[in-house]
């Protein structure tokens, strides 16, 4: 058990390197030619207007709290799916009762107008 | 024999042996060889990266009528390397304003995300990274990395375009991840574990034949995670110049490049592991290299399919892409859920006082769960019929055509 963790810590590590030495080491030899006009934003190809970070649509905030519940909610069901052959009745329906609260909840933010882009 | 039949874990043992009589400690050695078992599924990880990029552009060549690469060696195989040698000696053009800290760790964050999964998806009975118990839910935690990588380019680069990326992929990669939890419920429930290998054990009948529509839905909301056309909404060449990537140039860029590849081929290892049995296949419990030889040829069958849709499917358009998630793919895996779990238990309860024969109940089961999953798809496609978008609705007043005032009465008289 612990020597599973032990080889995904080991693997965080090795995935970490991978990535970051070729980045490194093509740093390392890549020309470094830098000048003010190359570093300029490039954008959509036109000269930047005004600040970057600016307010956005709330919208897309929305749906990341809405997929927040889903996904809290939906990882307390993989205990019960495991355990699946050992249920009785009454487990099986408290679970079965517990997704269709989740589908209760979808269809609210659907009548709600959440999941609308307009 | 047994280094023909199995040869990692033979040279698994041989170096652990090697170690302990080295006089080291049983910890240390341990450490050791799952370092180096670490390490070689690192390469093997990067090395397959560049074979499926010479494979995938030979693909579109092909199905686009074209030749493709054909140059650097047989059929343009080491047609990458010229390519990678090329992007390694490329300056790096950081633009001014970028967070230098966030955008520097973001490629890295997209290649490691992906290649993380690989820790636990397993290639034979015996060749598995580590057999987490917990498998399934490390493989959904990893998945989520992988959208912190985008949002995090897309947030640094001092770029409104790639800030818009970066949320479109808040709405949709995040979106998508609940469908396809949803999906990978089914398999946790049809085989009661969370362990991916012993979910491989458990497909004495493929999932995918149990559950064709759980198939469905973890196929394309793993495809719409990676990305890529049609899903490709986050670097809408022709919307957002390049989405979140535009700033980025030089090996930083050709990261994220590495990490979308990866990701199409790992969600195809995925769903070879998860719906078509894995590393089974005739004498592949007996002969571990013979499952290898299973695994790889179904991932890349479904490969296949993930490169076809790429070519094949135009882009979809944002509001459309959500609306499918929520208002169709959620719904439908949240009933099938519903479904699979009522039909599993009262097979569970009715299978003893049947009196089947041993090896006949996977049959009868998948049966039972096929004819079941056939009828949702009928309603299904009942629903879907009878709400139909008759015709497309036209936004705003109709412009203003100019026309010949009419003349006034007195004039007609």
């Amino acid at each position: 058990m612990q020597s599973d963790w032990l080889f995904i810590g080991l693997f965080l590590l090795i995935v970490a390197l991978f990535p970051g030495v070729p980045i490194l080491l093509a740093g390392l030899i890549s020309p470094h030619k830098s000048s003010p006009t190359k570093s300029q934003t490039y954008e959509c190809g036109l000269e930047t207007v005004g600040d970057t970070w600016v307010q956005f649509r709330v919208q897309y905030y929305i749906f990341a709290l809405t997929f927040l519940v889903f996904d809290v909610e939906l990882v307390f069901l993989f205990p019960w799916a495991v355990a699946f052959g050992q249920l009785t009745i009454f487990g099986l329906m408290s679970g079965v009762i517990f997704i269709l609260i989740l589908f209760v909840e979808l269809i609210a933010a659907w009548r709600k107008g959440v999941l609308e882009w307009a | 024999m047994n280094f023909i039949i199995d040869p990692i874990s033979f040279i698994a043992n041989w170096l652990m042996n090697l170690l302990l009589s080295l006089g080291l400690s049983p910890i240390v050695s341990n450490v050791i060889v799952k370092f180096i078992g670490a390490f070689l599924l690192g390469t093997f990880g990067f090395s397959l990266v560049i074979f499926t990029i010479w494979l995938e552009r030979k693909l579109y060549a092909r199905i686009q009528d074209r030749f493709g690469p054909n140059r650097v060696g047989p059929w343009g195989i080491f047609q990458t390397f010229p390519d990678m040698i090329k992007i390694f000696t490329k300056e790096y053009i950081t633009p001014v304003g970028a967070d230098k800290i966030v955008y520097n760790l973001a490629p890295i964050f997209s290649v490691s995300a992906v290649l993380l999964t690989w820790a636990v998806i397993p290639f034979a009975p015996t060749i598995v990274g580590t057999d987490l118990n917990v498998g399934v839910l490390y493989l959904m935690a990893v998945g989520s990395i992988g959208a912190l990588g985008i949002i995090l380019a897309g947030w640094s680069s001092n770029n409104k375009y790639s800030l818009l990326g970066a949320f479109r992929s808040v709405a949709q990669v995040v979106s998508y991840e609940v469908p396809m939890i949803l999906a990978l419920l089914i398999p946790v429930l049809l085989g009661q574990s969370m362990g991916v290998n012993s979910l491989v054990y458990a497909q004495d009948v493929w999932f995918i034949f149990l559950s064709p529509i759980a198939a469905l839905i973890f196929f394309l909301s793993c495809l719409a995670e990676t990305g890529r056309a049609p899903f490709d909404l986050l670097e809408a060449e022709s919307e957002l110049v390049a989405g979140y990537q535009t700033e980025y140039s030089g090996l930083k860029f050709g990261m994220f490049y590495v990490g979308e590849f990866l990701h199409a081929f790992t969600i195809s290892a995925l769903m070879a592991t998860l719906f078509l049995g894995g590393w089974r296949g005739p004498w592949a419990e007996q002969v571990p290299i013979l499952g290898v030889a299973w695994f790889f040829i179904k991932a890349f069958l479904v490969y296949f399919f993930v490169v076809l849709i790429r070519i094949s499917m135009p882009r979809l358009r944002i509001d459309q892409m959500l609306n499918f998630n929520w208002k169709f793919l959620t719904p439908l895996a949240l009933v099938l859920l519903i479904i699979t779990a009522i039909v599993e238990k009262s097979f569970m309860v009715i299978a003893p006082s049947l009196n089947l024969m041993e090896t006949a109940i996977p049959w009868v089961r998948a049966g039972l769960h096929l004819s079941v999953n056939l009828i949702i798809i009928l309603i299904t496609v009942q629903i879907l019929k009878t709400h139909r978008v008759k015709e497309v609705q036209i936004v705003g007043k109709p412009r203003l055509v100019a026309v010949a005032p009419e003349p006034p009465a007195s004039v007609i008289s």
